[in-house]
């Protein structure tokens, strides 16, 4: 309500009739988009991020679908065949599998965590219709759409329950669902304390903890895909077809109800969108594309092992998501070549040492807004790395002791900067409860102050780094650093990275 | 009708069912106030029982302690109590202050980041083993016969006792302190509660201090009873404590004590009488909580809850 409305004005005739009351409900309707809009201008039109996001915009669909997979279509042609399986087709199974994911969390706003259950049932369930394990052969153009049918029936099925729970309730059952799915792979392999079933009696399903080994190569029509090659570009086509069609159905019927049933189920419901079969019908989508990844997953494999299919690819799936955008195609795929790359390159660890303070420092000079600021903190840092390590090799001799290994002339630089002492089991672990302690206080200081406080913890971060946290790079590590990711990002861009800017309505 | 295994499920049902409660009630509080699923919850646990653990070391081992036994287990529980606690106060400061505005599921996902930065901290630190509490060797167990079929054992004794006392301690300081009645205050209306000059952020603290330090408390008993602790023990437990808390109702105290119960019991009675039980017994506990969403969505003791637009 604006001041001075309803008040004579001048000359004392009567006050103006005011606003009809429709108009002003006409704008509050569209308020929530228009403020949205203007905030994505605002936000976006600066600088030279700016440019970058107008540039793309202005590109045609697909345009930007082929920049997109531009890279991925030549890298089989410039790499080796063991890179290319680790790197590239590993990133657009990953790719696949997030899309899947997008559907249900980023366009239905459904949070499903037990999404990689459905990967798992799809590789398994691909294994026990064609494999040396389970003694059928079926070929792969029968058994795909088998197994992508009755993956999406048991998305369905989980579906279901999201008729009459909300959010959180949602999360937990499907949390269970995942534990319950892992827990029966792990023990349905026949043996003494496995069900027995009506009319067949115990069945070795899965193979238990040792997993489902010799799963057949896929045979399409006769044609066998033995090569990793081939397996990548039957993936890549996959990902570009499935691609494609969500981009249409983004922009379909279908997809704008999707996004409805996200913002406001409620409202939607009351504005007759059909919300209980849209629910339903993105659970069933989702599922199938986790089916369809699983049988690819499991003959690349050629095995499906249970401990592929936990918590820990759920966060990596998530991660993707939510780093490439809720609800953003195209930024999936860039999630999927970040978070599946990065710990690629940390798997040695020399590689591991220049991403990591490559990242620290590229982080420092992007988040920093003056540029003197960070290039002060980055010099002070050196500065107070060398003087720590001065005085501890005249008192503390032990405290230098230790050795980087393989860091050629960048780890002989650092074994003269960073402490590295004999025996680090108990004062690392020490150190790294610090770390976690000086990164939330610096959080709650401003100014200068935490300019200052930043160089002492940046040195404590790479003392934990050379000498904790590069054992594990490959296994805890990763972990770590994509769960620390996923509460920064929620805290600095809750819609993710290249997600879209979004109003909530109080 | 074999009665000693009957006694023998109901017993051990009984003991997971108290810790169970504790955990549910850590959720079921956070639940109330903040209307938000804190997933670390499971992993607070796990790093309650560890603190215990390394207390234990520090006083001299199971083997050997300094102090007398049942003292040595009091400290354990006063220290890990308290520090997890801290975690729970820190954790919600860094990782769910700055987002009680945001969408509904930011902060479910800034939970989980949460959950899975404390338990690969923890395999990190401590590596994949388990570690041993050696109950036996520490307080010497005893089991007691009540009859012929009937035994309980001392550590089965203490985790229920314990478990009823906490939540009794909890419900008085719920219903009868003016803290408790600042909590039911926040839970009811947030803003109203505010206006009427209640510190919000004090007292959401306060909550996670209190469920934090429960779920310390069970991930002691959990050491206590089954002898061995793990690093990846946070996240079933974590799993089966929500479903306690939303079979019994969620924001109901009482109800994620009875939901505990159930839960503990319905597990130890799958193990002990259901096909295939010994392994899949957890997908027993699913189920229930599915027949349970399906007849009652709020929960034995839980009130409708009426949607808001």
């Amino acid at each position: 309500m604006t001041l001075g409305r309803g008040q004579p004005s001048e000359g004392g005739l009567p006050a103006p009739a005011p606003e009809p009351v429709d108009a002003a409900d006409r704008t509050r309707v569209g308020v929530d988009e228009w403020v949205a809009e203007a905030e994505q201008r605002r936000a976006a039109q600066t600088g030279l991020s700016g440019m970058v996001v107008r540039v793309w915009e202005r590109i045609p669909a697909p345009g930007r679908l082929a920049i997109l997979i531009g890279p991925f279509a030549i890298f089989p042609f410039i790499t080796s065949q063991g890179n290319l399986y680790r790197y590239g087709l590993i990133t657009i199974i990953y790719a696949l599998l997030a899309l899947g994911l997008n559907i249900v969390v980023g366009f239905a706003g459904l949070l499903d965590l037990g999404y990689v259950a459905f990967f798992g049932v799809g590789a398994y369930l691909y294994g026990i219709m064609a494999s040396g394990h389970s003694g059928h052969h079926l070929q792969a153009e029968i058994a795909i759409p088998i197994v992508v049918v009755s993956t999406g029936l048991l998305g369905l099925l989980l579906g279901l329950t999201s008729w009459r729970l909300l959010g959180d309730y949602l999360a937990i059952v499907t949390l269970f669902f995942l534990q319950a799915f892992v827990i029966f792979v792990n023990n349905a392999n026949g043996g003494l304390n496995d069900f027995s079933y009506p009319f067949v009696g115990k069945v070795d399903l899965t193979g238990g903890a040792n997993g489902l080994d010799q799963i057949d190569p896929f045979n399409l029509f006769g044609y066998h895909i033995t090569t990793t090659k081939g397996y990548y570009f039957f993936t890549l086509i996959s990902l570009i077809l499935l691609m494609t069609m969500l981009y249409f159905v983004n922009g379909s019927r279908t997809g704008r109800a999707w996004r409805a049933l996200r913002e406001d189920p409620l409202a939607a419901e009351v504005m007759s969108v059909p919300v209980n079969r849209l629910k339903l019908l993105a659970f069933m989508f989702g599922a199938a594309t986790a089916g369809f990844s699983g049988t690819i997953y499991g003959a690349v494999q050629s095995g499906a092992f249970p401990g592929d299919y936990d918590v820990g690819l759920l966060i990596t799936i998530y991660a993707i998501v939510i780093l490439g955008g809720l609800g953003s195609i195209g930024g999936v795929v860039i999630g999927a070549l970040v978070v599946n790359g990065a710990p690629e390159l940390l798997r040695s660890s020399a590689n591991a040492r220049f991403l990591f303070y490559g990242v620290l420092v590229l982080a420092l000079l992007v988040a920093m807004k003056p540029w003197y600021k960070p290039v002060i903190v980055l010099l002070g840092t050196i500065a107070f790395g060398f003087a720590v390590h001065g005085i501890a090799s005249a008192v503390w001799s032990r405290g230098t002791a230790g050795h980087i290994e393989g860091g050629g002339q960048f780890g002989r630089g650092l074994e003269h900067w960073v402490l590295l002492p004999r025996h680090t089991q108990s004062i690392a672990g020490w150190a790294y409860f610090a770390l976690i302690v000086a990164a939330l206080v610096l959080t709650m200081l401003h100014g200068w102050q935490r300019l200052l406080a930043l160089i002492p913890t940046l040195y404590l971060a790479s003392f934990v780094w050379e000498n904790k946290l590069v054992e594990q790079v490959s296994g805890a590590t990763r972990l770590i650093l994509l769960g620390a990711l996923l509460v920064v990002i929620m805290n600095v861009r809750p819609s993710g990275i290249f997600g879209t800017a979004r109003v909530e309505i109080v | 009708m074999n009665w000693s295994l009957f006694f023998g499920e109901l017993v051990s049902g009984l003991t997971l069912g108290s810790i169970y409660a504790l955990i549910a009630l850590g959720y079921t509080m956070v639940y109330g106030i903040l209307k938000l699923l804190n997933f670390a919850h499971g992993d607070v646990y796990m790093v309650g029982a560890f603190i215990g653990f390394f207390i234990l070391q520090w006083l001299g081992g199971p083997l050997t302690p300094s102090v007398t036994p049942w003292l040595a287990v009091a400290i354990m529980f006063a220290v890990a109590m308290l520090g997890c606690g801290a975690l729970g106060v820190g954790i919600e400061r860094f990782a769910y202050r700055p987002l009680r505005d945001a969408p509904r599921i930011a902060p479910l996902i800034s939970a989980l980041g949460v959950s899975i930065f404390l338990q690969n901290s923890a395999l990190l630190l401590w590596g994949p083993q388990f570690r041993d509490y050696d109950t036996f060797d520490l307080v010497g167990v005893k089991s007691y016969h009540i009859g012929q079929n009937f035994f309980i054992s001392n550590i089965q004794i203490l985790t229920i006792s314990v478990s009823v006392g906490l939540t009794i301690v909890l419900a008085l300081l719920v219903s009868r302190t003016r803290t408790g009645k600042a909590m039911r205050a926040t839970s009811f209306d947030r803003d109203a509660a505010e206006m009427m000059g209640i510190s919000i952020d004090r007292v959401i603290s306060f909550t996670f201090f209190l469920g934090s330090a429960l779920a310390a408390a069970g991930g002691i008993m959990f050491g206590l009873v089954f002898g061995q602790i793990f690093s990846l023990m946070g996240f079933t437990a974590g799993l089966k404590g929500f479903t306690a808390a939303v079979v019994g109702g969620i924001g109901s105290i009482p109800g994620a004590v009875l939901g505990g119960f159930l839960i503990g019991l319905t597990e130890a009675f799958a193990t002990g009488y259901l096909p295939g039980g010994s392994v899949y017994a957890n997908l027993y506990v699913f189920a229930l909580l599915i027949v349970m969403f399906l007849i009652r969505p709020t929960g034995l003791l839980g009130s409708p809850v009426i949607q808001k637009v």
